[in-house]
């Protein structure tokens, strides 16, 4: 009996190769496909060195022969995802989308994973959104009356490869559309920086909440809850500053310490959002390998 | 020497100077009275440009749209220009919403070696037919030959100049004449200049800018501006009438504005005091001037301790949580 699923990653660079990395690593997944533009790539080579099969066709190589892959990553752009997504959905594979694009059903694990896995096609909004959004919910949830949340977000350069570079737009839309959606606050704002700094600092986020009379107790309880339930997950995840009351809003910052597989720990972006993917994927294949086994 | 363009950027620059509380009124009668000096373009905004105003770098008070409206309805003669960075602002809520009430130019800017963030951004604005410029922000943080690289990204996507900004107030002239030459050299769109005064050298610096070839200077009357403020630009206008460079400019308007408006805008005096030394020293974002000072005032450390500190960090724009983490850092020290 087959006791793993297995999974095409479409776009080799930093994010592919991190998820790349984590799913050798996974009990119930397997990648049948690593597969992007150019064979000489760092991403393909080292696919090669792991025995991966690869391919320089993109999507072609899956519509080619699509018993490759059940589940499918798409860690390319959003402007590729929109292209790509119809053409999965005719081939009936369950798609995990990490590029900003919106087109599927927005996926947080820690708030909707449900929802997520009886959805055809998951958007993992971004790694801002996966870090920020959870903690805006908590916000929200225990401060009903909070009128703005701003979530600003500071990855180092390193980290942030050419797709992440060309979607700067759609990665502010999409965090912003999610905060506002899972949160349901009223006005929201996201700031987005690259750190240039050498050695590359940590991928870190603050959030400020403008709250009228804040609870500083509960919300430090709740959301170290909240924390501790990503950390299952993205096991780097953790609150460094506050909550604390300053300047009249609440001020927060988490930082994620990335696991190291493909890029060094200040790449927390990374991790969150690999992680997240991972985790969706693995819950997939695990009720899908279960169902198998009564067939 | 060529026909240089002069950038205003006294109330976009200036908004850091007083925490981002310039009024509806001042905007107005600011816009209406320079407006037909002869400078290229009178730049309007946040200091971090559209769509910055938040609790990170400081809330506006008047938002940016508000204020597009009535820099248009005032500015006749000269181009109304703003300014922005991507992380910031977005196309969707500030750009289109921006160039719908009328912008004619727009300065797209990111950190020196960051240039591919501004590809999404100069291309919308090119393709929709504004004038549109590249600005490299901390240039003093690289080299000259990576700089040429950035720049020519940006000329790729459709930049019609490449505006350097000594973001840090940290240049002494030789590193002024050899960026500058070396952009000129090798580009084909217009280099420009952008001054901060931390070591007193922002007009000097700009001249030696135009003599490298640089045919915009940008900078503030009065020299209102974040830190240790810019190149006055009315100083920098004598300084050439003196050498006979025409300018096109009407140097008493310069001034009359200065003297008149500029002064009840600022709450204090443009001045160099230790902390603007400071910045051009350790090459700190002048933009950090007033966080810093804050910072070391509630923890009760020396606000020159925490330039160092946050210069071997490395800074860049939009990181005002890292001073308070620095700060908190060295009082643990303590």
């Amino acid at each position: 009996m087959q006791n793993k699923l297995k999974v095409a990653i479409i776009g080799t660079g930093n994010i592919g190769s991190d998820l790349l990395l984590k799913i050798q690593k996974s009990a119930v997944l397997e990648c049948g496909l690593f597969t992007g533009r150019n064979l000489e790539s760092e991403g393909i080579k080292r696919a090669q060195e792991l025995g991966v099969p690869t391919s320089a066709d993109s999507i072609a190589a899956i519509e080619r022969d699509p018993s490759c892959c059940e589940i499918v990553f798409d860690a390319t752009s959003a402007q590729n995802h929109l292209v790509h997504a119809p053409i999965l959905k005719q081939l009936g594979k369950f798609v995990i989308d990490l590029t900003p694009s919106r087109i599927g059903t927005m996926c947080i694990p820690v708030l909707n994973i449900d929802k997520a896995l009886s959805a055809q096609n998951v958007n993992l909004v971004t790694c801002g959104g996966q870090a920020c959004v959870p903690l805006a919910k908590v916000i929200m949830d225990t401060h009903p009356d909070t009128t703005y949340i701003e979530i600003v977000g500071s990855i180092a350069s390193k980290s942030a490869g050419s797709g992440t570079r060309a979607n700067i737009e759609e990665y502010m839309l999409t965090t912003k559309r999610a905060l506002e959606q899972f949160s349901g606050v009223q006005k929201a704002k996201v700031i987005l920086v690259f750190n240039p700094a050498e050695p590359p600092v940590l991928m870190h986020n603050t959030i400020y909440a403008s709250i009228p009379n804040p609870n500083i107790e509960l919300l430090k309880e709740k959301i170290d809850k909240m924390a501790e339930l990503i950390r299952g997950y993205v096991p780097g995840y953790q609150v460094t500053y506050g909550p604390i009351v300053e300047k009249g809003r609440v001020a927060i910052t988490v930082q994620v310490v990335g696991s190291g597989d493909f890029l060094p720990a200040y790449a927390g972006n990374l991790d969150i959002i690999t992680c997240a993917a991972v985790r969706v994927a693995e819950d997939y294949a695990k009720t899908i390998l279960e169902k198998r086994k009564y067939e | 020497m060529n026909d240089v363009k002069f950038f205003d950027s006294t109330l976009r620059d200036g908004s850091h100077a007083v925490s981002h509380k310039i009024s509806a009124e001042q905007i107005r009668e600011y816009c209406e009275s320079i407006d037909g000096a002869g400078l290229y373009t009178v730049i309007v905004g946040h200091g971090n440009g559209i769509g910055a105003s938040s609790h990170q770098v400081g809330f506006s008070e008047v938002n940016d749209l508000d204020t597009i409206a009535i820099a248009r309805k005032a500015l006749k003669k000269t181009r109304l220009g703003i300014f922005m960075i991507p992380g910031f602002a977005t196309i969707a809520d500030d750009l289109e919403p921006a160039l719908k009430l009328g912008v004619d130019l727009v300065c797209v800017a990111a950190h020196c070696t960051e240039a591919d963030t501004t590809q999404q951004y100069i291309k919308y604005l090119a393709s929709a037919n504004k004038e549109v410029h590249g600005v490299l922000m901390m240039y003093h943080m690289t080299t000259k030959e990576r700089l040429l690289e950035e720049a020519l990204k940006m000329q790729s996507y459709g930049a019609r100049g490449i505006i350097i900004m000594d973001s840090a107030g940290a240049s002494i002239p030789s590193m002024v004449s050899e960026t500058i030459k070396h952009l000129v050299d090798n580009l084909s769109i217009p280099v420009g200049f952008h001054a901060h005064n931390n070591l007193g050298m922002a007009v000097g610096n700009s001249l030696v800018a135009i003599d490298s070839g640089a045919t915009i200077i940008d900078g503030t009357l009065r020299g209102f501006g974040a830190g240790a403020g810019n190149c006055q630009l009315e100083a920098m206008v004598t300084v050439l009438q003196k050498m006979n460079f025409a300018t096109g400019i009407d140097l008493y308007k310069l001034m009359d504005v200065s003297e008149g408006i500029v002064t009840k805008i600022m709450t204090k005096p443009q001045e160099i005091d230790t902390i603007g030394l400071m910045g051009g020293l350790t090459g700190v974002f002048s933009v950090y001037a007033l966080p810093i000072k804050r910072a070391a005032e509630k923890y009760g450390i020396d606000a020159r301790d925490i330039y160092v500190e946050v210069g071997k960090r490395k800074i860049v724009g939009g990181q005002e949580d890292m001073i308070n983490e620095a700060a908190i850092e060295l009082s643990k020290k303590k």
